[in-house]
């Protein structure tokens, strides 16, 4: 029998070349990145057109008036011929009062001082591979905030005049606040929660109590109660700082709100870890410092975060409370009629957005930069 | 809320009573070196930080000559920036010892809250339009938009006027003075209503200052003074005749520039005033020449006047009703005699 095997294998044997395909969608490159990123659907096309519009409508000015068009030199004189740009000089001639707020001119290095041990201590705490971390952090959270305390307020026996709190001001005065509530609200925080979590039932109930009274009221409200009833309370002659009311006020509302963040990240630690560290013998500090709070702490860190930058944002309110941050000190500057012009209110609001801005901005960076370098697979 | 307020003030009632004894406050006064003041936030011409840091303004100048008054150094005098809302409370509770800071003095408040001194500035609400409306008087505002601030007495004020004249009217109001500017400048309304000084400062930041007109009507009273605690009648004198002494000074030709040589002018009314003659100081626990003090520190009323916002300054606010009452104004001061 002869084999036709021309004729059954035709069917799987290529006789010639195929036809050419299109080529495939190219995927490298500014057009096709565009097309997936921008264009890829009807409704994506819409929103990204009318972003681009709305860009288009306001960005330029915008710069206009803030970079091209603004007064960068000269006097307030400058400012009033032109109306129509910020008006630089404002914030160039009053940065010193914005930074140092009433504080004592011949007094400013001690700020200038602190300022640098600030900036060296978290430059070395945020690089990685710095040495002595945990003495620098000591250092830091606990002898820092008491060193600042008599170099900011003086000592008789340093030698440094006493400057009192009603001349501190400007952004002198929002990171005292800020930060002071910052180093407090973590470890108050934190005992809160374990206190909420607690099976005493005493301590659970106080914390309970403590932190939905904190929470349930207005920051507003709490600084006034500070500032307007509180002294009413105490006997006639009998003062007491304003500024420290205000800091314990802000420092305990915070803790309040930190306390449900650190809880939160308690409920996620499944019971399992509970129960390998009390099997390996640990007892609760240890189970908590060891095991329980490291994972905990680790997932609420957005929350943390996102707490201390509201706490940094929320420092303005001291406003109404007449300490003068950085809000106020602007706010009152704006009323010199000496700088009584229409671009000076918008030069100097729009200062103290870019310094919080700056501020928030940098935190929520560095809050990304420990995520990523904690994450252990939890992370999507 | 009615309750919280009537808690406030009772408890600041009871505050005072404890407070109050003739002498205590200059004692304490003399015992710390220096007055604490209380002032705004930063109000235009009134007190606010200039350039240097240094509080400057008409409120501000009363603080300092109450230090010179007492200490004979303008410069012993603290100041604490106060809110509108915690102004009184500050004075009751004694975290201050004279609240200098745009009061306008109403029968309530100086019932509840101190004691008014006198007054340093008489305010009054007043209008402004632009001149393209072609308006002269307030009477012919009839259906405009008026542009103000909520929650004052300037838009109760407003409201009492309209409805007195039987004029239609729209309010157009914003929390902050900054905002109400910007909408006025904007054409949002038609008239921006506030205290004539406030009118003053806040024109230079429209655009085009020169195109818009204070209308003459006033449509109420502000007079405004610097106040003290209840109860300690001698502080209240010191205070009260600071005040005079400035004004008399003004009367009387007495100037920082001039003051020395004043004090040895033949003028009885003169000599009084400087304390080369008679006790009139000690009578209120103070050196002879505090008033010679005042005014070589900080000058006259009218020097104070000029120097913060009279026609020379931005403001450029004419003396008006403020003048003393020999040259058309209402400032009268009683004698130091």
């Amino acid at each position: 029998m002869a084999m036709d095997n021309t004729t059954s294998y035709s069917g799987l044997v290529n006789q010639g070349n195929l036809p050419d395909k299109p080529a495939p969608i190219n995927t490298e490159g500014l057009g096709p990145w565009v097309r997936d990123n921008l264009f890829n659907g009807a409704f994506n096309s819409v929103l990204t057109i009318s972003s681009f519009l709305l860009v288009l409508y306001t960005l330029p000015s915008a710069l206009n008036w803030l970079i091209f068009n603004a007064v960068w030199s000269g006097g307030s004189d400058a400012c009033r011929v032109n109306p129509d740009g910020a008006c630089w000089t404002f914030v160039g001639s009053r940065w010193e009062q914005f930074l140092y707020g009433f504080y004592e001119k011949s007094e400013r290095w001690r700020i200038n001082i602190l300022l640098a041990i600030l900036a060296v201590g978290i430059i070395w705490l945020a690089w990685e591979k710095a040495p002595a971390k945990k003495l620098m952090a000591f250092f830091m959270l606990v002898i820092f905030p008491v060193f600042s305390f008599f170099m900011m307020y003086g000592s008789e026996t340093l030698g440094l005049p006493i400057v009192e709190t009603p001349q501190w001001g400007g952004f002198t005065l929002t990171l005292v606040i800020a930060l002071s509530g910052i180093v407090a609200s973590l470890p108050l925080g934190i005992v809160l929660a374990l206190g909420r979590r607690s099976n005493m039932r005493v301590i659970s109930l106080l914390s309970t109590i403590f932190i939905e009274f904190w929470r349930g009221i207005p920051l507003v409200a709490v600084l006034f109660m500070a500032t307007i009833m509180f002294p009413l309370f105490l006997p006639a002659g009998v003062t007491f700082d304003q500024l420290l009311r205000a800091v314990i006020g802000v420092a305990l509302f915070a803790s309040a709100y930190m306390a449900e963040v650190v809880r939160g990240g308690l409920q996620a630690i499944p019971k399992g870890q509970y129960e390998g560290a009390m099997a390996l013998g640990l007892p609760f500090w240890k189970m908590m410092r060891l095991i329980i709070l490291p994972q905990a702490l680790k997932i609420v860190i957005p929350g943390i975060v996102n707490t201390f930058i509201g706490l940094f944002k929320d420092t303005t309110l001291v406003l109404i409370i007449a300490l003068f941050d950085l809000l106020g000190i602007v706010q009152a500057s704006i009323a010199d009629p000496n700088w009584s012009i229409k671009s000076v209110p918008y030069t100097g609001y729009a200062f103290v957005a870019i310094v919080f801005w700056i501020c928030c901005y940098s935190m929520a960076r560095y809050s990304r930069y420990i995520e990523d370098k904690l994450h252990t697979g939890h992370k999507r | 809320m009615q309750l919280v307020k009537t808690i406030a003030v009772s408890a600041a009632l009871a505050a005072t009573a404890g407070l109050a004894n003739a002498g205590e406050t200059l004692d304490a006064v003399n015992g710390k070196g220096f007055v604490q003041c209380g002032v705004s936030q930063g109000l235009p011409g009134f007190s606010n930080p200039d350039d240097q840091g240094n509080w400057t303004g008409l409120d501000v100048d009363f603080c300092r000559a109450v230090a010179a008054a007492v200490f004979n150094d303008a410069d012993a005098v603290k100041f604490t920036p106060l809110s509108a809302k915690v102004r009184f409370t500050a004075l009751t509770s004694g975290e201050i010892d004279v609240l200098s800071r745009n009061t306008t003095w109403t029968m309530s408040r100086d019932s509840d809250f101190g004691e008014f001194v006198g007054v340093n500035y008489y305010d009054g609400q007043g209008f402004m339009v632009p001149k393209s409306l072609g308006v002269s008087s307030a009477m012919e505002l009839d259906g405009a938009a008026v542009c103000t601030n909520t929650g004052t007495t300037t838009e109760l004020n407003v409201a009492d006027f309209f409805r007195a004249n039987n004029l239609d009217y729209t309010v157009v109001a914003f929390e902050k003075a900054d905002e109400v500017v910007s909408a006025y400048d904007a054409g949002r309304c038609d008239v921006y209503t506030t205290d004539r000084s406030g009118l003053a400062a806040q024109r230079t930041k429209l655009s085009e200052p020169d195109d818009h007109v204070v209308l003459p009507e006033i449509i109420s009273k502000e007079p405004l003074g610097p106040l003290v605690r209840h109860g300690d009648n001698q502080w209240g004198d010191i205070a009260r005749w600071t005040l005079n002494c400035m004004i008399n000074a003004e009367e009387m030709g007495v100037t920082s520039a001039n003051v020395v040589e004043m004090a040895s002018s033949d003028n009885p009314g003169i000599k009084r005033l400087l304390g080369t003659e008679g006790d009139l100081g000690g009578k209120i626990g103070l050196d002879n020449e505090f008033c010679a003090n005042v005014v070589a520190s900080v000058g006259n009323y009218g020097e104070s006047y000029d120097r913060n916002v009279g026609p020379e300054t931005p403001l450029k606010l004419d003396r008006g009703v403020n003048a003393l009452w020999s040259q058309g104004g209402i400032l009268y001061a009683a004698p130091q005699r």
